[in-house]
């Protein structure tokens, strides 16, 4: 790789600055906010309770944009391609579990064993009803594309997310849809030094946290999860040595999606709004989490997903909501110029 | 029209070939033409089907710029709307009330006459509206090209994304952004009217008679594809497709990446914004809610359906897409759901329908409705080529 590097290495000081410590510089970059908004609070009240709230609030969100990022990073990880749906792909797992509530009745009303036996229904139906999507989308939109310019599948990607946007807009309706707020998410679950933590952000944990175990279990420990990386490291190799990558890609794409799936789940509880439109957004800041721990990282994923609800907790908090998604890209496009192969990432040949 | 390595006889595809013969391509370019500017005598000057047919010049205008970016170089541009709304809000700012605050009661008017120039506000000649529209684009092209440039594929498609939905979002909340008495966009509330195209020697442009604003979205269109055919044909031209093949080997060639690139996006977005300007003018408003992803998408649309890289593979593309868009979705066919015993207006389903022709072209037609022959070639090789040798070639 180091050949299609070479052109290049005449032009710019930028390039000087990012052999010099692009990590260090992203990670200034990404310590601008906290700190600038922590020195501002402590002249202020003397105190970081509302940074910790943000924290709290961001971690939980990151919860959920870290379980989507895995999605992004397993696929780019086997495929090395950016699965657009996949924002969608979670958004239809929060309408699941909005219709889940209905079909099996499940309100408020009914006691923390019931609430509990029924979430975890609705999480299993999340989880298999968008594995199952995303498997299909492969099988539609991605296979038969195997081998063709990589703008092909990149394009059909695009064209899958809008349709499902579009399903999801027939389903609901085009305006956000308010769902009944089973957990209480916004009521204060314990204080702590000044930090209030809510329901919702204990479930985004309790929730995240085991299936992230799980996952990385799954992966580093089965004969699948070990065909899984082969075909990730060597497709061919992988292939001679008797693996079925296609069955292997197809798994892939339902363990992400399964992820969405539960991603979708916690959405729901933690907002109790959904549209159509949720998953356009969540992919691209799920993305930009994915790409900033390092595309292809597990670990990565995760830990951008944090970091990535924390910036925005604190960008919807100070700095106003509207403005959230471009402070997000705005992150995106400076990761992109100082470290595209992020925080944990190797080198990689799309990133350079 | 093409250069000599790709007009070799290439007869392998599955599909048949669409392309004229060399010799018979001029002619018939030029009664094409002829025929578009015809057009308006046949129709109701101030009727719907002006109104398409409006629309659809200045989509042309757009999808050829965006051709050069992603049909000639290669770059994926997901966020060409960025450039809509910067040659929109060059309208806005040089032929509307909105700069009224800074101007006072007096107004700044440059080469107008009529009424508008009494306004106050900043009232340009739409000349140099366009002119405006064109250096800003530009140099948004290149800013917006600059972090990509050592990226490729994907990421390149991402960060432009991302670039389209900040200017989505710097328009949408600009008028947060004040400086003294300047704001920077009219936010959700829009700027509207916006002054109608006036030109040297002609009369001002009414909403009334359509054929003025066509044969101007014609005269640009023309220009647009005349720019295209020339710059395919260039040294710059050959760079692109060079680099769009093969980077690596474009660059051991002595291609400047760096300047090929920028100019790509350059000269790409400068058509937009041509078109963006064009357009505020003429649906009179600027509004920053229409400044979507989905936009990109429905411009990108029209080129993948015509054929990437293929001109008039392209300029077609705009056309269909741009009457399915604007006719036979909402007028046509909106109520078919509904007659079908469905709940729902086929207008509300327009993206996932360009969505769904997106898939199907790349599943089954990659090459487009009109195939460029060297695009065509490319694809043909690699679909069904040994994955290393191919993504040694593609990567």
């Amino acid at each position: 790789m180091e050949a299609a590097t070479v052109p290049l290495s005449r032009s710019t000081s930028l390039r000087r600055l990012r052999e010099a410590g692009g990590r260090y510089v992203l990670i200034a970059l990404l310590l601008v906010l906290p700190v600038a908004y922590g020195i501002q609070d402590l002249s202020q009240t003397g105190n970081l309770s509302r940074l910790g709230n943000n924290l709290v609030d961001g971690l939980s969100n990151g919860a959920i944009w870290a379980l989507v990022a895995i999605g992004y990073t397993l696929v780019y990880g086997i495929i090395e391609l950016i699965n657009f749906a996949h924002g969608e792909v979670f958004m239809i797992g929060s309408f699941v579990a909005a219709g889940f509530f209905g079909t099996i009745g499940l309100t408020a009303a009914a006691g923390p064993a019931g609430l509990l036996v029924g979430l975890v229904l609705t999480l299993i139906a999340c989880m298999a009803a968008s594995g199952v999507l995303n498997v299909m989308i492969e099988r539609v939109a991605y296979r038969p594309l195997r081998g063709a310019p990589k703008l092909a599948p990149l394009i059909t990607a695009v064209g899958m997310s809008f349709i499902l946007q579009n399903v999801g807009l027939l389903w609901l309706g085009g305006s956000p849809e308010g769902i009944v707020d089973l957990i209480r998410s916004q009521e204060v679950f314990f204080t702590f030094a000044g930090v209030e933590v809510s329901n919702g952000d204990v479930l985004a944990l309790a929730v995240t946290i085991p299936l992230i175990l799980l996952m990385t279990a799954f992966i580093g420990g089965t004969r699948l999860g070990k065909a899984m990386r082969a075909t990730a490291q060597d497709p061919d190799a992988a292939r001679l040595m008797g693996i079925n990558v296609d069955t292997t890609i197809s798994m892939t794409f339902l363990l992400g999606g399964m992820l969405a799936g539960a991603a979708g789940l916690i959405y729901a509880l933690y907002q109790t709004t959904i549209w159509y439109f949720q998953g356009f957004t969540a992919g691209l800041i799920a993305f930009t989490a994915a790409v900033m721990g390092g595309i292809g990282n597990i670990k990565g994923a995760v830990l951008g997903g944090f970091i990535i609800g924390f910036i925005q907790q604190i960008s919807d908090n100070r700095i106003g909501s509207s403005w959230t998604p471009a402070v997000v890209f705005a992150y995106l496009v400076l990761i992109m110029v100082f470290k595209p192969s992020g925080l944990l990432g190797e080198q990689t040949r799309e990133a350079g | 029209m093409s250069t000599p390595a790709a007009s070799a006889p290439v007869r392998r595809g599955r599909m048949p070939n669409l392309e004229l013969p060399q010799k018979a391509q001029l002619p018939v370019a030029i009664a094409f033409v002829v025929l578009l500017i015809i057009l308006p005598f046949f129709f109701a000057p101030g009727g719907s089907v002006m109104n398409n047919l409006v629309l659809a010049a200045a989509y042309a205008v757009m999808a050829l710029g965006l051709n050069i970016i992603v049909g000639f170089a290669g770059l994926l541009d997901l966020g060409y709307v960025a450039f809509y709304a910067i040659g929109a809000y060059a309208m806005g700012y040089g032929g509307s009330l909105f700069l009224s605050e800074l101007t006072g009661d007096k107004g700044f008017a440059v080469f107008v006459s009529g009424p508008a120039a009494e306004l106050p506000g900043v009232h340009m000649n739409f000349l140099l509206i366009l002119v405006l529209a064109i250096v800003l684009t530009t140099v948004a092209g290149m800013v917006i090209g600059l972090p990509t440039l050592r990226l490729r594929g994907d990421y390149i498609a991402i960060v432009t994304l991302a670039f389209g939905e900040i200017i989505g979002r710097i328009a949408i909340n600009g008028d947060e952004i004040r400086l003294g008495n300047f704001q920077l966009t009219a936010g959700r509330q829009g700027i509207t009217p916006v002054d109608k195209v006036q030109l040297p020697g002609l009369e001002r442009f009414t909403s009334l008679d359509l054929r003025a604003w066509y044969w101007l979205a014609l005269a640009l269109a023309v220009l647009v594809l005349l720019v295209n055919f020339r710059l395919r044909d260039s040294r710059l031209g050959r760079a692109w497709i060079a680099l769009r093949e093969d980077e690596v080997a474009a660059a051991s060639m002595g291609v400047p990446l760096v300047k090929t690139k920028l100019l790509a996006y350059g000269t790409g977005a400068a058509f937009g914004g041509m078109s963006g300007a064009f357009l505020a003018s003429y649906t009179n408003t600027v509004n920053a809610d229409q400044f979507q992803f989905s936009f990109s998408i429905f411009i990108l649309a029209m080129v993948i359906l015509g054929g990437l890289a293929s001109i008039w593979g392209v300029v077609l593309g705009a056309i269909v897409l741009s009457v399915i868009n604007n006719y036979l979705i909402p007028d046509v066919l909106n109520s078919v759901p509904q007659r079908l015993g469905l709940d729902f207006d086929l207008t509300e389903v327009t993206a996932g329908i360009f969505g769904f022709m997106l898939v199907i072209m790349m599943v089954l037609r990659p090459e487009g409705l009109l195939p460029e022959r060297r695009r065509k070639l490319e694809l043909e090789e690699g679909i069904g080529s040994d994955d290393a040798v191919y993504e040694a070639r593609m990567a």
